[in-house]
């Protein structure tokens, strides 16, 4: 293993590590999901001194990179406006992820999705076909 | 006034990766294995002329050496090393077999980086200073795209200006970067973690110097 993969698996178990002491008992492994999948994403969100979760509900269209520069692509629609959020798997603003619902998708990226009304979209991720 | 370093060492460029701050940015980071250098020789001024220290870094097979650099390596008591360096005016007083570690280095330190940049080969103009290219309408030329365009006047001054941009070896030469800023030193591992990115390929010597 060459030294650049050291460093990226420290910073990753730094990145875990991170969490785990700032969520105690709270805390959730990062679960292990694709492209299709609901996921919910629990965000820190800095507000002054203040610190409060938001949550972002949506379907993953995309990971890429592997190890601290994995990402992933979440799109949800919001009030008829297609949201798109970028993710850094490890960033420690993310503070959980969660699969709400299992997609079945024949593609590692689903930018097609853009261009679907919400229901063709559920139709077309949903498990039973 | 004589300027003055505080510390240097020599390190191996790895590569590169990103790094998440406690405040959540994510910030791309050169990982560059530094050291252990020790002091080969010191340059004094009475004796050289000038005040400087010359540290090694890398080990080396003995019969990779030429025998008068085995002589400097032996008569010291130093493993052999393959590169060696000198830093002039150094802050703190060294003697022969000291050894710098990465140690040496504290995170948020502003540092100097020294490397040999990735060749190019001869480059044209347009990689090389950022020319638009002359296209095809102006300047006298009609079917070069990539074309410098005119380089001067005609019968007055009849000549080109010395330090006109023109196409040639772009890159493969020194190249110092400031103020780049140390992230994170592990020691056990002999890496120092900096924000940016750093001149040279992986593998590539550097010179880190802390003003």
């Amino acid at each position: 293993m060459n030294t650049v993969d050291v460093i990226n698996e420290m910073l990753v178990q730094r990145a875990k590590d991170f969490n785990k002491a700032k969520e105690g008992e709270n805390y959730v492994e990062i679960p292990d999901f694709k492209a299709g999948d609901t996921v919910e994403v629990a965000v820190r969100v800095v507000e002054g001194e203040k610190e409060r979760i938001q949550k972002f509900r949506g379907i993953v269209i995309g990971k890429r990179g592997s190890k601290v520069n994995e990402t992933f692509r979440v799109r949800k629609i919001s009030n008829g406006v297609g949201v798109e959020r970028v993710f850094p798997m490890f960033s420690p603003m993310i503070q959980s992820i969660s699969v709400v619902r299992e997609g079945r998708s024949r593609r590692a990226k689903l930018y097609y999705l853009r261009n679907m009304s919400e229901k063709k979209i559920r139709q077309k991720i949903s498990k039973q076909k | 006034m004589k300027r003055t370093i505080k510390k240097a060492i020599l390190g191996k460029k790895i590569g590169m990766t990103s790094f998440f701050t406690e405040d959540g940015a994510a910030i791309p980071i050169t990982i560059v294995e530094c050291g252990p250098c020790p002091v080969v020789s010191i340059k004094t001024d009475e004796k050289d002329g000038y005040n400087a220290i010359q540290i090694g870094f890398q080990d080396i097979e003995e019969r990779k050496l030429s025998k008068p650099l085995r002589g400097l390596f032996e008569k010291n008591n130093i493993a052999f090393k393959k590169y060696l360096k000198e830093f002039r005016n150094t802050e703190k007083e060294y003697k022969i077999g000291d050894i710098i570690t990465v140690e040496d280095f504290e995170i948020n330190d502003k540092v100097r980086v020294s490397g040999i940049s990735k060749g190019k080969g001869f480059q044209g103009v347009v990689k090389r200073h950022h020319f638009s290219g002359v296209g095809m309408q102006s300047h006298g030329q009609h079917d070069r795209e990539r074309h410098p365009g005119s380089i001067g006047g005609s019968s007055n001054p009849s000549k080109v200006f010395k330090g006109v941009r023109m196409a040639g070896q772009m890159g493969n030469k020194r190249v110092t970067i400031r103020n780049i800023e140390v992230v994170e030193v592990i020691a056990d591992k002999n890496l120092i973690l900096f924000k940016g990115s750093l001149p040279g390929a992986p593998n590539s010597l550097l010179e880190i110097v802390k003003v």
